[in-house]
């Protein structure tokens, strides 16, 4: 189709506003995070800072007593040990799961059972866990979250491999079942291999639901022990004494391995979404 | 493999999945259930409670608050997930143009996607702050407001400023979701409209829509299911405030439960919640059984 001159320009400014949308509050973020504080409380504002200051990073990468730098960083060991810890019990669990579900066909009403536990409101389960971790002595603990999140991430994960593994075709595992290859060796050398793509685009999937987790955290962690870093920047923007540029560094980091992760999942975001199954 | 031998292993497979959902999800539910009938407090160990019947459920029907949390709550979850939507796909429809640089600018839309919840609530927060925050500063340097407003301290705007920076947030997942589906609309469909003298407003309610509405129905669900259970974004901007006036239905079960600690009616006003998700969920499920059926 050929188009007018007027259309493409159109287009082309459509597309510039677009562009600018989406990056002007990241850079604006990004612009706080090296201002002066003088600089942003001017009025009327200066948008570039006169001379960009990066010291609050060189601030959140300290680790003395009571700093911002030791809530920061103990927040980001909390927060990846809690995302790893979870994730992998989830694959653990989830895989033998989705595979009996995509391989045994006949149970679909349990299935549909984990998906709608993954999407029943979190408000349903925290009363009677905070009361079970408050007995176990597992408050203000990694564990306690860590088993908490199996709660989203088990179901998401097993619904997601389990269209994985339809992809897979039935007759590569017969070829191995026929040279006398057991159930667990065809899993883990043949099926899982050639579904390494959707196992791998779980297990980010599942990273970035536990990273983003806020409502659990808030309720059963209270001090750097275990606040991972939603918590901690919640209680950074909530914080009388506001550095509103520390504020925003402290954000601009937390966000730079999510997003990461995600250009890295572009291609399979694009397909894994058009099936409908995917984070909301 | 036998019949019998193949149920027996399939069920095995799923075993460690169905202990952890039980001891993590089923056995909490039942327990919330069974509060819910009571009137337990979450001071000290154990509760103390007495079995109360259906007095915490007798007392939510006229309670007024949580009326109005619900219709706070409703208003984000139509507002935002529509705006989503209709945003979405016409800047699915953008991006599914000819123009230079569209590889990236496509990649664009992952940025708002995986940035952290609560890391846009507080970035929306700074942007609207209202003594140094670049919106007032922006809107009175170009002329559009007279003087610094507070967004998130007036009752009458900091629920739609809120739903504003959640929009932001989420409507680049429905134009990857359009986007994908627009990938799959034959392109001869269009043409052989063209031949039949068909305009462009026509072809996207015959052609377009039709061929991504599947996957954006899904996509819509899952969003409002989503928006329904909505906390963290208010925590950080609002904390339900100004005066209640951006209270929702999760925010008022965590105040019940945690705040003033009656863990009884906590439950039965969460248990009220699970049922209204309950209501979006089965349409959802529903589709996907519809699905099922057809493939």
């Amino acid at each position: 189709m050929r188009r007018s001159l007027t259309a493409t320009i159109l287009v082309y400014v459509a597309v510039a506003v677009f562009v600018v949308s989406i990056l002007a509050p990241v850079a604006w973020l990004f612009i706080m995070s090296i201002s002066d504080a003088n600089d942003l409380t001017t009025i009327p504002l200066r948008w570039i800072p006169e001379q960009p200051d990066f010291s609050r990073y060189a601030r959140l990468f300290s680790l003395e007593e009571g700093s911002a730098g030791l809530a920061f960083l103990s927040a980001l060991r909390n927060s990846v040990v809690v995302a790893l810890s979870a994730t992998a019990i989830a694959l653990a669990a989830g895989i033998p799961a989705a595979y009996s579900f995509s391989r045994f066909p006949g149970r679909m009403p349990l299935l549909y059972a984990v998906i709608v536990t993954y999407m029943m409101p979190p408000v349903a389960l925290i009363l009677p866990l905070y009361k079970v971790f408050s007995t176990l002595g597992l408050l203000n603990n990694v564990t306690s979250l860590i088993i908490v999140y199996c709660t989203i991430l088990l179901p998401f994960v097993t619904w997601l491999m389990k269209s994985g593994f339809d992809s897979v075709p039935v007759e590569i595992e017969q070829a191995a079942s026929i040279d006398g290859a057991n159930l667990f060796q065809i899993l883990t050398r043949i099926t899982l291999p050639v579904a390494a793509a959707s196992t791998g685009a779980a297990a980010l999937f599942a990273l970035l639901l536990a990273w983003d987790e806020f409502f659990y955290a808030l309720l059963y962690t209270s001090d750097t022990r275990a606040k991972t870093l939603p918590v901690a920047i919640a209680d950074f923007a909530a914080g009388r004494a506001t550095d509103y540029g520390l504020i925003s560094a402290v954000g601009l980091l937390a966000a730079l391995p999510p997003v990461l992760i995600g250009f890295f999942l572009q291609k399979s975001l694009l397909s894994g979404l058009s099936a409908g199954s995917v984070k909301g | 493999m036998a019949p019998a031998q193949q149920d027996r292993t399939a069920w095995l497979l799923l075993t460690p999945m169905i202990a952890i959902m039980v001891l993590v999800t089923a056995f909490p539910l039942l327990n919330t259930l069974w509060l819910a009938f009571t009137d337990a407090s979450l001071t000290g160990q154990g509760y103390m409670w007495q079995w109360i019947g259906l007095e915490n459920f007798a007392y939510i029907l006229d309670d007024s608050d949580f009326r109005a949390a619900v219709g706070h709550t409703a208003y984000f979850t139509v507002l935002s997930v529509s705006a989503e939507v209709v945003l979405g796909v016409l800047v699915a429809l953008l991006l599914n143009q000819e123009f230079k640089g569209r590889t990236l600018v496509r990649a664009l839309l992952i940025l708002p996607w995986a940035l952290p919840t609560i890391v846009n609530a507080v970035m929306w927060r700074l942007i609207y702050n209202p003594e140094y925050g670049s919106l007032n500063a922006l809107l009175t340097q170009i002329g559009l407001l007279d003087a610094y407003r507070s967004w998130l301290g007036d009752p009458a705007t900091a629920m739609n400023m809120v739903i504003l920076a959640d929009i932001w947030k989420n409507y680049p997942l429905i134009a990857l979701i359009a986007l994908a589906g627009l990938q799959t609309v034959p392109k001869d469909l269009y043409e052989a409209a063209i031949m039949d003298g068909a305009n462009a407003w026509t072809r996207f309610w015959r052609i377009t829509l039709p061929g991504i509405i599947g996957s954006l129905s899904v996509a819509m669900v899952l969003r409002a299911i989503e928006a329904f259970k909505v906390f963290d974004i208010f925590y950080v901007m609002t904390r339900g405030g100004p005066a209640d006036a951006t209270k929702t239905v999760s925010f008022f079960v965590y105040q019940e439960s945690f705040t003033y600690l009656r863990a009884g009616s906590g439950a039965a006003y969460a248990l009220t919640v699970t049922a209204m998700s309950a209501l979006m969920i089965s349409i959802y499920v529903f589709m996907l059984v519809r699905r099922e059926k057809r493939s």
